[in-house]
């Protein structure tokens, strides 16, 4: 009996460490989960506020500017649709340039600001981040789903 | 012409493949000695045709052959030769070229050196390998050939990419193949267990080189890795939980519990379903890496412009191998049998405990890996899992690991009894505490991780030399220390240079994550900037042209109390055939801290002459992070050369 006993009591203890390991994982999986939301998401109020998410886009056209201290950068990023400014103190990756493809990740501040702490790279001139290409992809089908819908509109209105 | 040479020598040896992959394990099971006898020469055979096929494509890009759509992917004239070599392997039809010579290479290795081992057994090994090595080249010749066409040819090639230009590249890809394709002979040897019912001590002793070897590569590959992300990338960071690098670390997770286990199931008869249940994982995560890295899933240097098939060629090569292996272990395990009992403490169950720490840890890391990729490809959107995951996870898991590799060494076989062992040790744990404890005070912060660790590497250095001490005392028996000691088992010496290693590790990771410093400044011409006891002085750019590219290359100062210790030039190099842009770093290596100093931007992008946004690092013993990591490799090189390994040979 007193092995018996012994083993459950074993077996019990194993199962609750084992236990704690899963909960102690799986909360620290929760909370650093980085979510990723297109700048019509962010326009239209979906971005959390005060938790660091990751935004991608186009960097717009002649707009990357800097700051005085000559290490921070401003810039806007597009999905065409919607602009948002994007701060960065930092060297930039070799890659990051205007009117191409890139990712931010960062928090939004209440001014509307995205104040990024890490902006991604590509590797390669011809390859785009998989989330910046979503975010342009999106918008363009969206402006072409407004734009059916816009010319079936006019055709009834004939 | 050649290349036409290289592809028909790949079909030639997806034939052989084929054949060697299913007579002699057809012959091993109904007992046909001429097929088994096959196995020996198609090896042979294939390790022929593969460096046939390599020496074509290695010809064509030193020949500049741009008929070649891969070469001219991936080279230009203007290459210099040993990149023109090194980017054979650049591009992914290459890469997976260089996966099957490995693996053959391995093959050809394995029907070499096993005339010890029954020939039934070294058929149904060289077999398995070769069904392997038949899936990879039916995904090449489907999905990725290298040899195909491009007609007309290509005036110029389009140039590797600049990020690849490196002597890191020509080292790192090869090493890190060897490792992953090395798991595969360990694969082979459970897989050979499972068909026919036996694993004994002989089989863990024949398979104990081989997983070491995959082991030492891999520790290697992944080091090179980090090496190269530390001074190309220019981001001065060794390590970033990017999915790609989890690939490549998770087989490493489980190879190290293999290597462990292993040493139970010859010692002690013991975990034999478990050592099993470790082989075919570390061997498929190493094609759920290569899928991962692969298919372009993943965003990354090394995701290659993709092509759908190949992801599901992949996936579906996976699911064959992982489910075909497991359902051989569920159906052929229980006759492997479980091996000898032990008791609640003993060196079997601190080994376990080692083991499931690793597993776990590797799970932890599995499901920070993959769960993105998952989310995406159910369409609920786009998510990341960042580094803090990863930290906070992982630390707490490899806390106890380490200090369990200070005690395993002395806990006996089978029982072994706490009193005896908190005797043993607790002067060298007093004195890992006190010196973990007080020298944060000397580096000018005390801070409690750093101290943790601290603690645990000089508990791991302190308690491995007690341990060589008392066993080279026990043996000594009249002899001289140091006769006494060169007389111990090489595995002995590799056991303990390894976990010398982990510590020395451990040692670079504290110190650097805890007391480096990195600013990012503007700096006019004639500026100083100081970080960690450094002071760095900015004298301008001027231009440089190299082979391939033009350079502005910095002219910085390095200096020490006011006087100047060295110059540095870091570069911002264009690349003439993409026009991509490149940060090499200025990087002064030393034995307790390097510094680092790369260019950002102009300030003025029309002035490039003048002030420069500039970063600097000041990173203290963050060289022992790889030097560790080359301990680790040389302890597992020691443990093979050990003389049983060899005395088997002989004896037959």
């Amino acid at each position: 009996m007193k092995t018996r006993h012994k083993r459950i009591a074993l077996i019990l203890g194993g199962l609750a460490i084992l236990g704690l390991v899963v909960a102690l994982v799986l909360n620290a999986f929760q909370s650093n989960l980085v979510f990723f939301f297109s700048p019509t998401q962010v326009a239209a109020g979906e971005a959390p506020k005060g938790k660091s998410f990751r935004i991608g886009g186009m960097v717009k056209e002649g707009s990357i500017k800097r700051e005085p201290d000559g290490v921070t950068l401003r810039f806007v990023m597009t999905d065409t649709e919607k602009d948002m400014i994007v701060a960065y103190k930092g060297i930039l990756p070799d890659l990051f340039k205007e009117g191409k493809g890139a990712v931010a990740q960062g928090k939004l501040g209440d001014d509307g600001l995205f104040i990024a702490s890490e902006v991604l790279a590509k590797h390669d001139e011809n390859y785009m981040p998989p989330e910046a290409a979503k975010a342009v992809g999106d918008a363009h089908e969206r402006a072409a789903a407004n734009k059916a819908a816009t010319e079936a509109t006019a055709k009834t209105l004939k | 012409m050649i290349p036409e040479l290289g592809h028909f020598a790949l079909i030639v040896a997806l034939c052989v493949a084929l054949a060697q992959g299913i007579l002699p394990l057809a012959g091993a099971h109904w007992q046909r000695a001429q097929w088994i006898a096959l196995a020996r020469p198609a090896a042979m055979a294939q390790a022929v045709l593969m460096a046939v096929a390599f020496g074509c494509l290695t010809t064509a890009f030193v020949h500049n052959d741009f008929s070649v759509l891969y070469v001219a992917q991936h080279s230009n004239t203007l290459l210099p030769v040993q990149y023109r070599v090194a980017a054979v392997w650049g591009g992914h039809e290459g890469s997976l070229l260089l996966w099957v010579v490995m693996l053959v290479m391995w093959t050809l290795a394995v029907s070499l050196f096993s005339k010890q081992l029954p020939d039934a057994m070294v058929a149904r090994v060289l077999g398995v390998l070769a069904l392997v090595t038949a899936g990879f080249l039916l995904f090449i010749l489907l999905t990725s050939n290298p040899f195909d066409r491009l007609l007309p040819a290509a005036e110029e090639g389009r140039d590797l990419n600049p990020l690849l230009q490196d002597p890191g590249l020509i080292f790192h890809p090869p090493m890190l193949y060897m490792g992953y394709v090395g798991f595969s002979v360990a694969y082979a040897f459970a897989v050979t267990a499972l068909l026919s019912g036996q694993l004994d001590a002989a089989w863990a002793r024949w398979s104990r080189p081989w997983t070491t070897a995959a082991w030492v590569f891999l520790t290697l590959g992944i080091a090179l890795g980090s090496w190269w992300a530390y001074y190309e990338l220019g981001w001065g960071g060794w390590w970033f939980w990017d999915p790609v690098e989890n690939a490549s670390f998770m087989p490493w997770l489980i190879g190290t519990a293999l290597v462990h286990s292993l040493a139970v199931t010859e010692k002690r008869g013991s975990f034999k379903n478990w050592t099993v249940l470790l082989a075919i994982s570390a061997f498929s995560l190493s094609l759920l890496g290569t899928f991962l890295v692969r298919s372009g899933v993943l965003t990354s240097v090394h995701a290659f412009a993709t092509d759908p098939r190949r992801g599901i060629f992949i996936l579906v090569f996976l699911v064959a191998v992982i489910g075909s292996s497991l359902a051989l272990f569920a159906w052929r395990a229980p006759k492997v049998g479980l091996g000898g009992r032990f008791a609640l403490l003993s060196r079997e169950s601190l080994l376990l405990t080692n083991n499931v720490l690793l597993v776990v840890a590797c799970a932890s890391v599995l499901l920070g890996t993959l769960y993105p990729l998952l989310i995406d490809a159910l369409g609920a959107g786009k998510l990341s899992v960042g580094p803090p995951y990863f930290d906070s996870v992982f630390a707490p898991l490899m806390i106890p690991a380490l200090f369990l590799m200070g005690v395993a060494p002395f806990a006996r076989w089978k029982q072994a009894s706490v009193g005896e062992l908190a005797r043993t040790l607790r002067w060298a744990f007093l004195a890992a505490a006190v010196a973990g404890l007080i020298t944060p005070f000397f580096l000018g912060e005390w801070k409690p991780l750093v101290a943790l660790s601290l603690l645990l590497a000089a508990w791991i250095v302190l308690s491995g030399s007690l341990n060589f001490v008392e066993r080279v005392q026990s043996t000594r028996a009249g002899q001289t220390f140091i006769t006494a000691a060169l007389k111990q088992p090489r595995s002995f010496f590799g056991m303990h240079t390894a976990h010398v290693g982990i510590a020395v590790f451990v040692v670079g990771v504290a110190m650097v994550n805890g007391y480096q410093a990195e600013k990012d400044v503007k700096m006019e011409v004639g500026d100083t900037v100081t970080v960690g006891g450094y002071s760095f002085r900015f004298n301008g750019v001027h231009q440089e042209k190299g082979p391939n590219y033009v350079a502005l290359v910095g002219d910085v100062d390095l200096l020490k109390d006011g006087k100047v210790v060295r110059k540095m030039y870091p570069e911002k190099r264009t690349y003439l055939a993409s026009s991509m842009p490149m940060t090499e770093a200025a990087i002064d290596t030393g034995f307790l801290r390097d510094v680092y100093v790369s260019l950002g931007e102009p300030i003025d992008k029309a002035q490039p002459q003048a002030a420069w946004a500039v970063r600097v690092y000041h990173k203290p013993f963050v060289d022992w992070i790889w030097g560790g990591c080359v301990l680790m490799a040389l302890g597992g090189l020691l443990a093979i050369s050990d003389r049983r390994y060899r005395q088997i040979k002989s004896q037959s």
